[in-house]
């Protein structure tokens, strides 16, 4: 057995940018709130983030949403430049943060094409109404330290724990697997599954969507990361018009 | 060519030692001035460790700001010590005999502002710097991923600033002794112990000029590697825009070089406004470094040349959106007229004209000037790199620096100048013995009615 390969798909096309898998994150992760004031300060943390484009120009202008998270790059840049194994790979093809061996360098961060990795620049902070609320599989972060996506290990930790006390595989697609944002999600853009298993929905799909006709790409493919997020890219009815027009 | 003053020995050490034997007027003030500075810095580190980074202006994705630019600042200035008293050195350059020291004192205190600009007030937890940049379990290797080029700088950084220090003390020894003799009660003692029971035996010279020699020339290596290494910080990513490239070890090399001997010049001058050693650092010298520094300027800039060319060579949009940025955005367009002025159109023109080199002003001016404008090049590659205009449009960053960042900033000036004062309190910044063996150097006998030099150079 060749072990897991976690990996996720993001069917764009069906993304409708209403930022519910924000929000789940958000929850799931322990992450503070991001108030108007830290986005003023551009340092408001998302672990994953809808960007938002627009295309065209108006009247006809369209709004364009694309679900940025950490990419779990097989090569990822972040890894080598740390300098006390604070990132690393672990052998499900996660790309790990350790938050205790974390000094805050940024490099990490800095090297990371996506922009997917944060630093913590004030110790986290709740109001005493939401501190029950804390999701006690999570790690909070202090202060100083970077943090990031990590397909919610803390949900792929227990459902396998549980499968195997019970002496079954992990179900492909099972809620209790799933990331949080999955799980959100109410137009079925994202899928998580294990990639090296075959019969897994994330594996088929993206065997489908490689081929020469199919949606999918890597972001940023140039710069050799080997992502294991797959996106699909848009059906636009009007691209070909478009492009003669 | 050179005109030479032949001073007497009682004559150097009187001059040489004002500094140390008596109080200079101005010394007490200056130094309470940049000690003040340096304290508010401290107290600025202090606030931010209780606070967090988030009182700096650092943010998503601008995460290296003034910390990183200081940090490779103050390197570039460290290498004025190894051109001036290796390079120079090994190739019998005369003129470098009065600066050598100041220019390895320089080296000393600026590699640990370095320190401190970087590894000590830049990280999320600077409490921690004792596992990753002074590693005690390399053998482990349980903290320490050498894969980083964050394990390489500190490496690199110590190195040359153990053989820096070796350098200015192994230099010390015959000078101490001379203070020694001139001392009296606790000083004398302080000066005994310091000397290593120096007595001047031709067995001791011998030892000690060996020495200088093997230092020289072990510290070669260091003149390429410490600058090529913190260059590698920036050029392994390949997060932001335009560092990934191999032109970045040695344009940074030589941009060190061309701050770090500037600095070196900057030091001469004010050596002698401030001890009025005018009869040690003569029109010659500033002529000689001038030149040496017309080469280095225009040597880099034939590098800084390069990487544009490299950069705009495959036109690659994010390439041209950083460039962009660089050259036609304010405020930066604005910083880089200023860069290319200060760093080279303004001084080198300057050192063409003999009169101009020979000046104390014109060359107090131009040097400052070129660290000016190295310091807005690093300026100008860090920031708008990390600014990141890459493909992911929505998320340009932006930068202004907070007033923490500034004050500590100020800090790492204020610690190299306070450090050169302490230094030149208790030490003499011009190495008496140097001098010294430069004048029997130049001593002339007369044999018959011939006119020839006392000793012959090997």
């Amino acid at each position: 057995m060749a072990g897991e390969k976690w990996g996720m798909v993001i069917d764009v096309d069906k993304c409708i940018g209403c930022q519910a898998c924000v929000v789940a994150c958000q929850a799931e992760n322990n992450i503070p709130i991001n108030t108007e004031d830290l986005y003023n300060q551009r340092r408001a943390v998302q672990w994953i983030r809808i960007e938002r484009y627009w295309e065209g120009e108006f009247p006809d202008v369209k709004a364009r949403f694309i679900p940025v998270l950490c990419q779990h790059c097989s090569d990822a840049p972040c890894e080598p430049v740390c300098p006390v194994f604070a990132t690393y790979h672990n052998p499900e093809g996660l790309n790990v943060q350790v938050y205790n061996r974390c000094i805050g360098t940024r490099f990490c961060a800095n090297n990371c094409p996506y922009h997917v990795r944060f630093f913590n620049f004030w110790e986290p902070s709740w109001p005493e109404s939401l501190k029950n609320q804390l999701n006690p599989d999570v790690t909070v972060r202090s202060r100083g330290i970077m943090e990031k996506c990590t397909f919610c290990i803390q949900r792929i930790r227990r459902s396998t724990r549980d499968a195997k006390a019970e002496g079954r595989g992990v179900e492909d697609g099972a809620r209790e697997l799933n990331p949080a944002c999955v799980n959100a999600c109410p137009t079925d853009t994202l899928f998580f599954g294990d990639l090296n298993d075959p019969d897994s929905k994330v594996a088929r799909m993206s065997a489908e969507e490689t081929g020469e006709h199919g949606r999918g790409y890597h972001m940023l493919e140039e710069l050799g990361t080997e992502p294991n997020v797959l996106y699909l890219k848009k059906v636009d009815k009007n691209a070909k018009e478009a492009s003669h027009a | 060519m050179q005109e030479h003053v032949q001073l007497d020995q009682k004559q150097i050490n009187k001059e040489l030692l004002n500094g140390v034997l008596q109080m200079p007027k101005w010394w007490p003030g200056a130094t309470a001035v940049v000690l003040v500075i340096f304290i508010v810095g401290l107290c600025a580190f202090g606030y931010m460790l209780n606070k967090g980074v988030g009182v700096t202006g650092l943010n998503r994705p601008v995460y290296w700001g003034f910390f990183m630019v200081n940090f490779v600042f103050w390197i570039g200035i460290s290498h004025a010590g190894i051109m001036i008293s290796a390079i120079l050195r090994l190739t019998q350059a005369e003129w470098r005999r009065p600066v050598t020291r100041a220019a390895e004192v320089l080296t000393v205190f600026s590699l640990m502002a370095a320190l401190m600009a970087a590894p000590l007030v830049h990280v999320g937890r600077p409490w921690r710097a004792d596992l990753w940049v002074f590693p005690y379990d390399f053998a482990r290797g349980v903290w320490i991923n050498i894969r980083s080029p964050f394990i390489w700088d500190p490496s690199a950084v110590m190195t040359y600033l153990t053989a820096s220090t070796l350098f200015v003390l192994v230099a010390l020894l015959p000078d101490l002794a001379i203070i020694r003799d001139r001392s009296k009660g606790f000083t004398r003692v302080a000066y005994s112990v310091m000397c290593l029971g120096w007595r001047g035996t031709p067995r001791q010279w011998k030892l000690q000029a060996v020495a200088g020699i093997l230092l020289s020339a072990l510290v070669l290596p260091v003149f390429v590697s410490v600058h090529s290494i913190v260059s590698w910080d920036f050029a392994v990513q390949i997060g932001p825009e335009a560092w990934h490239s191999t032109i970045f070890a040695p344009y940074f090399i030589i941009g060190a070089i061309h701050s770090g001997v500037s600095a070196v010049a900057t030091v001469m001058v004010l050596m002698v406004w401030l001890w009025g050693w005018k009869n040690y650092i003569t029109p010659d010298h500033l002529d000689a470094i001038g030149r040496l520094l017309i080469i280095v300027a225009t040597t880099w800039f034939f590098f800084f040349f390069l990487e544009w060319v490299f950069a705009l060579y495959s036109l690659e949009a994010p390439e041209l959106a950083m460039r962009d940025l660089q050259v036609f955005q304010w405020p930066w367009s604005g910083l880089f007229v200023l860069f290319l002025l200060t760093a080279f159109f303004i001084p080198v023109p300057m050192w063409l004209f003999r009169n101009l080199r020979r000046s104390l002003w014109a060359m107090f001016i131009s040097t400052i000037l070129v660290n000016v404008g190295m310091w807005l090049e690093r300026f100008l590659i860090i920031i708008p790199g990390t600014m990141r205009r890459g493909h992911m449009i929505f998320d340009w960053g932006s930068y202004h620096p907070s007033l923490i960042e500034i004050l500590m900033v100020a800090m790492t000036f204020a610690w190299v100048i306070l450090g050169m004062l302490l230094f030149s309190k208790v030490f003499p910044l011009i190495p008496l013995f140097d001098i010294k063996e430069a004048m029997v150097g130049r001593d002339e006998i007369k044999v018959g009615r011939k006119t020839v030099p006392a000793s012959i150079r090997e």
